[in-house]
């Protein structure tokens, strides 16, 4: 109950704030920029197959949008609540910590989901002209849904170590890049790490989904991976039980 | 209705506060005194569940505000000492965010919330982004906040600090009107506050407690003598001259000469009060006695004596 009560502040607080609609407006424009491209491209080169083609171009460049946009959508979650002193209110609230994580993952979560609905206007639009299978564009949405949410745990832990949004956004980038790249150290790591970094790639995770396949190996992955950064953000708001504020 | 008992403290190597044990009863209004860095605001935050002690228990309304920290927080009403308030929403929608958070059920809500406002004047505001608001109509919505749903316990941590004059009466005045309904426990450095609005006070410095009293029973219990002013008509030598050979007397000061008007200061022992006495002689001697007021300790005097260990020096 009190879950919605924060996240129902939270989406306000979105909802009200012009940043809210500056990054609305950046992913979308970037996201049917690259369908566009994408499509054109496709279209010269691609042949026809769709999910190892326009979808697994689009989504691939989805994911770097995605990466762009949400850190700063979840740079604020409690930074800014640290900032103001609120969360000091909040915790004097007969409100369990877990709650307020829930109802702040949550609301970052919506958020997502309301950038993501509108680029669903690409892939429909070229439905109306050409009908195809829409499995495997759904197992995509399914990836980049999976992949945001991941994110937004991610950038959620990050926010409740610091006050300082800008901190907070610069560490998330700086997390999740990491999380990209580890996996392209071939040249110092031998075969077994590399097998082993490839596990935890969330990017590579990511790639099966963009072809149409959905393993359920890979979403046990991101739903352990989320799982661990909310577990992490309920530990970070309880640290003030022996930590405390000076 | 608060029990503290044996509070300490610690972050890292700091104590913020240590041994800190003190009873607050249902419907009393008690003062927490002390310069800043204390550790008012440290306590206040454990009895308000923000973060547990160190060492020690607090009560609130019968709850162990550690091992039962939702309901010990449903009774209490926090006003920080860092007024925090969500910027970009208007105050009924603050308020009513608090009232959902403190489960104040849905129907009373609108009640609760304009039974806040009203008590802090903000209703005019009800509209208005927090953010556009002045530093006294934030303050007030803060105390709106703490008082919503007429929590049993509030605990204010300075709520007048940075408003003024003006304000702050209408904030003393407000807690004034809660004495008997709620019990109230609130924080400030400055002295008057707590003579004007208080029941009893707890004085604490460098995270311990000094005293635990009424604001007249530290004024007795701390005047190591009394003190008497006089004005009386006629010549001022012999006037001193005499007082000081009445039994009981410490000391004779002058303090102004005017016209054959002469002000005096007469210290005397602190068991015995000796006007009746001081009186009968000085009219038996043929002078006119025009004023004899008891000088009394000023709170502030009480405190600096205490904070710093030596015996109060009396105020007019």
């Amino acid at each position: 109950m009190k879950t919605l009560t924060v996240c129902g502040r939270e989406l306000r607080s979105y909802f009200t704030s012009f940043v809210a609609f500056a990054l609305l407006a950046v992913f979308l424009v970037l996201a049917g920029y690259f369908f566009y491209s994408d499509l054109i491209f496709f279209i010269l080169f691609g042949g026809f197959v769709l999910p190892t083609g326009l979808w697994q171009y689009w989504f691939l460049d989805l994911r770097l949008v995605t990466l762009l946009v949400l850190p700063l959508v979840t740079m604020r979650l409690f930074a800014e609540e640290r900032k103001l002193g609120t969360i000091e209110l909040l915790w004097t609230y007969p409100v369990r910590d877990v709650e307020i994580v829930f109802g702040k993952f949550l609301a970052a979560w919506l958020f997502f989901l309301v950038m993501l609905v509108p680029t669903v206007a690409g892939p429909a639009a070229f439905y109306y002209y050409y009908e195809f299978d829409l499995l495997p564009l759904a197992a995509a949405y399914l990836g980049v849904v999976l992949l945001g949410t991941a994110f937004v745990a991610c950038g959620m832990f990050v926010s409740s170590l610091t006050e300082n949004q800008v901190v907070s956004a610069m560490v998330t980038y700086g997390l999740l890049v990491f999380f990209w790249f580890m996996t392209w150290n071939e040249e110092v790591a031998n075969e077994q790490l590399i097998s082993v970094l490839l596990r935890l790639s969330l990017f590579d995770r990511f790639f099966n989904f963009t072809r149409g396949v959905i393993d359920t190996k890979d979403v046990v992955f991101f739903l352990v991976f989320i799982a661990f950064f909310v577990f992490l953000t309920i530990l970070s708001l309880g640290s003030r039980k022996w930590r405390g504020l000076p | 209705m608060i029990q503290a008992e044996h509070l300490t403290k610690a972050f890292g190597p700091f104590t913020a506060i240590e041994d800190v044990s003190f009873e607050v009863r249902r419907g009393e209004i008690v003062g927490f005194l002390g310069p800043n860095g204390a550790g008012k605001s440290t306590t206040m935050r454990i009895l308000a569940g923000v973060f547990p002690p160190t060492a020690g228990r607090a009560i609130v309304a019968g709850y162990d505000v550690v091992a039962e920290p939702l309901r010990s927080r449903r009774v209490v009403g926090y006003f920080p000492e860092r007024v925090s308030l969500y910027l970009d929403m208007t105050v009924s929608e603050y308020l009513r965010y608090a009232a959902r958070m403190k489960e104040v059920p849905s129907n009373a809500r609108e009640a609760a919330m304009s039974e806040a406002m009203e008590a802090t004047g903000v209703q005019k505001m009800a509209h208005r982004i927090i953010g556009t608001l002045s530093k006294g109509y934030r303050q007030r919505v803060g105390i709106a906040q703490a008082i919503v749903g007429r929590p049993h316990v509030l605990i204010l941590d300075e709520p007048t600090s940075g408003l003024d004059p003006e304000q702050v009466a209408e904030v003393r005045e407000l807690i004034r009107r809660l004495r008997g309904e709620r019990t109230v426990i609130l924080s400030t450095h400055i002295l008057p506050e707590v003579e004007a609005t208080c029941d009893r006070v707890i004085i604490i410095n460098r995270g311990r407690i000094l005293a635990v009293d009424t604001p007249q029973n530290l004024n007795h219990r701390l005047r190591q003598r009394s003190r008497v002013h006089l004005e009386v008509r006629g010549p001022e030598r012999e006037i001193v001259r005499h007082l000081e050979s009445l039994p009981g007397v410490l000391s004779v000061e002058c303090e102004t000469s005017r016209e054959g008007l002469v002000g005096l200061a007469v210290s005397t022992v602190k068991d015995r009060d000796m006007r009746p006495e001081v009186a009968a002689s000085l009219v038996a001697a043929g002078w006119e006695l025009h004023e004899m007021r008891t000088i009394s300790l000023s709170l502030e005097s009480i405190f600096l004596s205490l904070v710093s260990g030596r015996p109060a020096e009396e105020q007019a």
